[in-house]
């Protein structure tokens, strides 16, 4: 089937609504660029400029904050060695944001399943449930984990109380801590996507995959999950993003001791007084952001082209 | 041993539901299939002929009674353990292989080597004409590829049965012709066992070798196409098959008194108060006058183009139904409120059960 040719008045309608619809975006457009592009350009320039003495930054051309995400200047030999506190940062920021990506996944997708297989009413109360913890400030909630996981905390008692441990166990300011909270905090935002994938996929297709001698593994492996790809790789993104550049979290479970990029990136701005070491982080932060989401596109790009 | 037999379920019962609500969608029924027929399951819905579909491909378990395939007991054996395949009504295709890829699956799953999956892939391609199409997406085909594409994925495993869940419902009329005379090709080619079901009695009637006729979780008859609409054991399945007349009458040895005082001669001898059936096709309109025909008045003529339908009347207002081939011109010469003789065909009138 070949559409009729478009007259020359209805190209003109269909260009005057394509042009209404650019000028419907306007604003956000504006708003975008004053409020995302804008401060971005000057994180990016403060990046290239000379610390000041007291934070700021002094106008001249420096690859000062460049070099120093990797090498810091040891004032006894005044030469440049490794920044090996900054390895470590990062090195916990990626594992510690891959790990909760990888937990929120293993308990997020057995609840999403679970939600999505519920009659319509129960299914909107318990996405309900999953949505409340966003209504209370992220300070808060992350205070509320500091109140169970430390020395004196509640999980600390009722182990005791059991039995299990004769002695509490030191969890608080440790990155098991931080792990468990961001796990907390971002689990809403892995199960959603996995919830919007899941109730998308036909159930009738697992009927289909056992009827075809595929065992409950295997119809998992081989035709849930490639279906419900999509939803993994959204809700991957959502937590692994914020994850990397995690601030309060870490901030409060850590203790101060156990910083990410986030802390890092603080440290420099405020007690550091390295604007452009902060600018520089900031920006190598948003590359590696900026590649995970370019993944994600792709990877969902493929998915549209298959189905 | 070798059983006859490749499905047989033993008094099986399927309730859903507990307590007082509890709804037997499967009554004590006991059925026997035999190697390489095409049997149907033939039945209005909520007769119970797709849960006994599912039980056979194990998606359930029965409340009791047993299914055996080639003589073994499969009742508890798992979907993926049993060498039984399924066309689904929705197909079930899934949205993220190719063709080709949703027909392998089964033998993949089997862990059949390599060679032998793209061999017989592809044999099950050309079984189907679709090897043009090895490669596209399921959502890319039409419906009666997807239908197709269907088969073949459930018949590339080779399983001892095959069982075909209402799969041509979603086809339009002419696709749906098509792909029964298509099924029957698969079903001779490949020799394997159909279990098929349905609720179009045409469809049931043209391609099975037998049918059980299905009603209220229970099986009401299991025969041939020809023994089940001209022998049909009780009311329901006279009725559901084909159009039928019911008329009540007493019987005598191998005679009945109808209500309007005629009798009628019966095949096998009876007594006592029946129901007796004809088809308005073995019902012959004859002269009025014609000695041992029974009298009726034409109450209604609906022209159906091949043939008349001529509603009648016997003298005590009992309806008969007649169907008399149309004559060239269309008409057939009978008019409304005349008086006909009317005969029933020898051997026309059965004796059915309530």
């Amino acid at each position: 089937m070949t559409p009729p040719p478009m007259s020359a008045a209805e190209a003109a309608q269909i260009n005057a609504s394509v042009r209404n619809g650019w000028l419907l975006s306007l604003p956000a457009l504006v708003v975008l660029a004053v409020a995302a592009v804008g401060p971005l350009l000057i994180v990016l320039v403060y990046s290239f400029l000379e610390a000041g003495k007291h934070g700021n930054v002094v106008g001249n051309f420096s690859t000062g904050g460049w070099s120093g995400i990797l090498w810091t200047r040891d004032i006894f030999t005044d030469s440049y060695v490794l920044a090996d506190a900054h390895l470590t940062i990062f090195w916990r920021s990626i594992k510690l944001s891959f790990l909760t990506t990888l937990t929120t996944f293993a308990v997020g997708f057995p609840t999403a399943w679970f939600i999505a297989t519920r009659p319509p009413k129960a299914r909107a109360l318990w996405l309900f449930l999953i949505t409340i913890p966003f209504w209370t400030n992220l300070l808060i909630r992350t205070y509320a984990i500091n109140e169970v996981i430390r020395t004196e905390g509640l999980l600390n008692l009722a182990l005791m109380k059991v039995g299990i441990i004769s002695e509490p166990l030191k969890l608080i300011y440790t990155d098991i801590a931080v792990f468990i909270g961001m796990t907390y905090v971002y689990l809403p935002l892995m199960v959603l996507p996995l919830f919007a994938a899941i109730d998308r996929f036909d159930l009738r297709l697992l009927e289909a995959g056992y009827d075809l001698y595929a065992s409950r593994w295997r119809v998992l492996r081989r035709v849930v999950l490639p279906i419900v790809k999509p939803g993994i790789i959204a809700g991957s993104i959502l937590v692994f993003v914020p994850s990397l550049g995690a601030y309060v979290t870490p901030r409060v479970l850590g203790g101060g001791k156990q910083m990410m990029i986030g802390n890092l990136i603080e440290l420099q701005f405020l007690a550091g007084k390295n604007w452009p070491l902060g600018a520089a982080l900031s920006m190598t932060l948003l590359i590696v952001v900026t590649i995970a989401l370019l993944f994600y596109v792709r990877a969902a790009n493929g998915e549209k082209t298959h189905g | 041993m070798t059983a006859t037999n490749a499905i047989e379920a033993r008094n099986v019962v399927k309730a859903f539901g507990q307590g007082d609500a509890t709804v037997r969608a499967l009554d004590d029924v006991s059925v026997e299939i035999r190697k390489g027929e095409f049997f149907t399951l033939l039945g209005p819905s909520g007769c119970g002929k797709t849960t006994l579909l599912r039980l056979i491909a194990g998606f359930e378990m029965p409340t009791g009674g047993h299914i055996l395939l080639d003589g073994q007991d499969i009742t508890y054996l798992p979907p993926n353990k049993r060498p039984v395949n399924t066309v689904f009504q929705s197909y079930a295709l899934f949205p993220h292989l190719t063709v080709a890829q949703n027909i392998s699956f089964g033998l993949e799953m089997l862990g059949k080597p390599k060679a032998e999956i793209a061999a017989r892939t592809e044999k099950m391609l050309a079984l189907v004409k679709l090897e043009a199409m090895a490669g596209r997406k399921t959502s890319q085909l039409s419906g009666g590829q997807q239908q197709r594409v269907a088969l073949a994925r459930a018949l590339a495993p080779q399983p001892k049965v095959l069982l075909l869940d209402e799969p041509l419902s979603a086809l339009d009329l002419k696709l749906r012709q098509a792909m029964q005379i298509e099924l029957k090709r698969l079903q001779q080619e490949t020799g394997i066992t159909f279990v098929f079901v349905t609720h179009d009695q045409e469809e049931a009637l043209t391609m099975s070798d037998r049918i059980g006729v299905m009603s209220q979780g229970k099986l009401q008859q299991v025969g041939t196409a020809k023994e089940i609409y001209t022998r049909p054991r009780n009311r329901f399945v006279a009725s559901f098959i084909g159009e039928t007349n019911f008329l009540t009458a007493r019987a005598e040895g191998t005679k009945a008194r109808l209500a309007s005082g005629d009798v009628v001669d019966l095949d096998v001898p009876a007594t006592g108060d029946k129901t007796l059936t004809v088809r308005p096709e073995q019902v012959r309109l004859v002269a009025a006058n014609e000695a041992g025909a029974l009298v009726a008045t034409i109450a209604n003529l609906v022209y159906f183009g091949t043939d008349t339908h001529v509603h009648l009347a016997l003298s005590d207002g009992t309806e008969v139904t007649a169907r008399v081939q149309s004559p060239a011109t269309g008409d057939a010469g009978l008019e409304k409120g005349a008086k006909t003789g009317l005969r029933f065909a020898p051997g026309a009138v059965q004796i059915v059960g309530d």
